[in-house]
């Protein structure tokens, strides 16, 4: 049990996806114009990284070493499909916020380097506790990444109003996103170099 | 007139990486040094033109006569990832020296992501033929001019003094910051 704890924590600090591994790097600037689509991203993600972290796990075997990777992306590339025809089913406000980052979630590095690394070597039940820790370290960073530049940009969190008349818009435009990720890694790096 | 439109913006204005966000991953790994900044452009230019031919073809004569369009996200990364390893088998053959310069690079194209976002951009803008192939060259130039632009300010901000808490990534992704912003100054022009 314990162990099963520590797999799951591990990719919500220790190995946190954007902040840690800097991975999966362009839906990270791209969808976190506000809190609901930072979240939104990172909830599509942890769902794909899931489901194809078990299924992966599920058929090592049976794939042959040299064509496993066109065959993990073709297992992730279905659960994309999935997502996407649900989200445009149930939530087309945000699958027209996250526009063609939805199909992208293909090419995150997360979800393919958690195959390789991860699924291909361990059972079922590790490997979706793997995804499912990794993709809830990689929703909250976008989460907070989000609400930052929400606040900062448009003086919102989670579309409520907190500053009436908006804020610095550039941080909703494209080098809010970067400047912001630049300070919260530092800031992230002060802090564990502290613990450390 | 059209097509110059289409490069201007692609280039300036909807800059790739710091306008769109595609293809971070080998912005922030391989620029550290002009020289391979450039072999990475070369290779995206490369395979970006081909893929968006491939995409063009692949959605107008077989996803949408047989109505499968929801398998658009299959099938172009596979074509993709099958595109890359044909390219490289065929350099690899054709030309040694080029496989020499781009060798590296070409794995790495398969996951980045401006390539599919590329090909999925053109049909979202219902692009024709030779507007696609435009607008996929043009995006990739604006890939490397981004990348050769970051590689140059990279290799001497190594020399500089940066507090302990910003050194490496911090520090570069907002320099990365401060481009997009002087790329922001370019909106309007189109």
């Amino acid at each position: 049990m314990n162990n099963n704890l520590r797999l799951f924590t591990r990719g919500i600090i220790k190995e946190n996806p954007t902040f840690v591994l800097l991975l999966g790097m362009c839906p990270t600037l791209g969808t976190t114009t506000s809190a609901v689509t930072g979240m939104g991203m990172g909830l599509a993600t942890l769902f794909v990284l899931t489901l194809s972290n078990m299924v992966i796990s599920l058929v090592k075997r049976q794939i042959p070493d040299k064509v496993r990777i066109p065959a993990y992306i073709v297992i992730i590339a279905s659960f994309v499909t999935v997502v996407q025809l649900c989200m445009e089913a149930y939530v087309p406000s945000l699958y027209k916020a996250l526009g063609v980052f939805l199909p992208l979630i293909v090419v995150n590095c997360i979800i393919l380097g958690r195959a390789e690394a991860f699924a291909s070597k361990n059972g079922v039940g590790a490997s979706a506790l793997d995804g499912l820790g990794i993709g809830v370290g990689f929703t909250l960073s976008l989460t907070l990444l989000g609400l930052v530049r929400e606040v900062l940009g448009a003086g919102s969190a989670f579309g409520v109003q907190i500053f009436p008349g908006g804020g610095i818009l550039i941080f909703v435009l494209a080098p809010g996103a970067f400047f912001a990720l630049g300070y919260l890694l530092a800031l992230f790096n002060k802090f564990t170099a502290k613990i450390r | 007139m059209e097509y110059v439109l289409i490069i201007i913006g692609s280039i300036f204005v909807n800059n790739i990486v710091l306008a769109q966000f595609f293809g971070i991953c080998p912005f922030l790994g391989v620029s550290n040094r002009v020289e391979t900044s450039l072999g990475m452009g070369a290779a995206v230019t490369f395979v970006m033109a081909l893929a968006a031919v491939a995409a063009y073809l692949i959605q107008y004569y077989v996803l949408v006569p047989l109505h499968i369009e929801y398998m658009q996200t299959i099938v172009f990364i596979l074509v993709i990832a099958m595109l890359v390893q044909m390219v490289e088998l065929v350099l690899k053959k054709v030309s040694p020296p080029l496989y020499q310069a781009l060798g590296i690079f070409l794995p790495l194209i398969t996951t980045n992501c401006a390539v599919l976002g590329v090909a999925l951009l053109l049909v979202q803008k219902e692009l024709e033929l030779l507007q696609s192939v435009v607008y996929s060259t043009a995006t990739a130039i604006g890939f490397a001019l981004a990348l050769t632009i970051f590689a140059g300010i990279r290799e001497s901000l190594e020399l500089e003094d940066v507090p302990p808490a910003m050194r490496g990534l911090p520090i570069a992704i907002i320099t990365a910051g401060i481009l997009a912003m002087a790329f922001m100054g370019f909106s309007g022009l189109v």
